[in-house]
């Protein structure tokens, strides 16, 4: 049985992380073999996924470090008299 | 998880703070700030919130150690009490936006934008903040039960069922909202970043 465009689409996801089954896996790869559509789908998705990866969507605020860890510290001092 | 936390004995670690070597919990979550700070700032879409809250469950971590009990790692531990920490947080000040539909139906179909020709991402692309911007704001405008599992997954690179274990999903449910995410990223960005690439390398789409 050929696969639709439209149930390609449901296992974009699955695909990417390589958790389809043996059958599902076999289907979606031949669909893809002669569908420009749902090759283009697939690789923009996968393109966004390493995009958004990239550790400067994220980051982490200038001195975010060091102000953490110096409330971390109060905190622990704290504890510390509290229990001795 | 990206970070380098996973060839450290952190149960010994663990152990040797609640034994007294409090010191030794700076070098425990080291690894795990980014992460922790991602989640915050995706939920409570502030950097100033964000920073408080990850401060506030770092904090939380510190003071109820004793109860984790090493079933889970300690970094899905952690993002767990990020987590409920910034969901209070979105509570208390009803900032929540409301969810929009397609959050409460999860059995519906969504759709890619359809577009050929992306086999070329380079990544200078991010040197462009406005790129990284985009994705952003992508990620913070999803509904937050796919934008959990998207952070988890796709930024922090946790597996599937440790993030589904963060989140106190299903596998078969975290699978399903990761699918939603990323199709409805997809969507939406594919003809973002077209607009804002050079055209050369975003050929037609339709």
């Amino acid at each position: 049985m050929v696969l639709e465009c439209k149930h390609v689409w449901d296992h974009i996801s699955g695909y990417l992380d390589g958790t389809l089954d043996a059958e599902v896996l076999e289907k979606v790869q031949k669909h893809l073999e002669h569908c420009e559509i749902c090759s283009a789908i697939l690789d923009s998705t996968r393109n966004i996924l390493i995009l958004t990866a990239d550790e400067r969507v994220f980051e982490l605020p200038i001195g975010f470090s060091e102000r953490l860890h110096a409330r971390l510290e109060t905190e622990m001092r704290d504890s510390e008299s509290k229990s001795s | 998880m990206k970070a380098d936390g996973e060839n450290r004995d952190e149960a010994q670690m663990i152990a040797s703070i609640l034994g007294g070597n409090t010191q030794e919990f700076h070098a425990l979550i080291q690894p795990y700030e980014r992460s922790v700070y991602s989640m915050a700032l995706s939920m409570l879409q502030n950097e100033a919130d964000a920073e408080d809250a990850a401060q506030e469950a770092f904090l939380k971590a510190f003071r109820n150690l004793e109860k984790f009990r090493g079933e889970a790692k300690f970094s899905t531990w952690l993002i767990s009490i990020m987590l409920n920490e910034a969901r209070s947080r979105l509570r208390q000040k009803k900032t929540a936006k409301t969810d929009s539909l397609d959050e409460l139906n999860e059995g519906g179909h969504v759709s890619p934008a359809l577009l050929r020709d992306w086999r070329e991402i380079p990544s200078e692309v991010l040197e462009r903040q406005e790129v990284g911007h985009m994705l952003q704001v992508a990620i913070t405008d999803l509904p937050p039960i796919y934008r959990e599992v998207f952070v988890l997954r796709d930024i922090e690179d946790f597996s599937v069922n440790q993030s589904a274990e963060a989140l106190g999903i299903t596998v078969a449910a975290a699978k399903v909202r990761l699918h939603r995410a990323r199709i409805m990223l997809q969507k939406r960005l594919a003809p973002e970043l077209r607009r804002v690439m050079p055209k050369r390398r975003w050929l037609s789409w339709f």
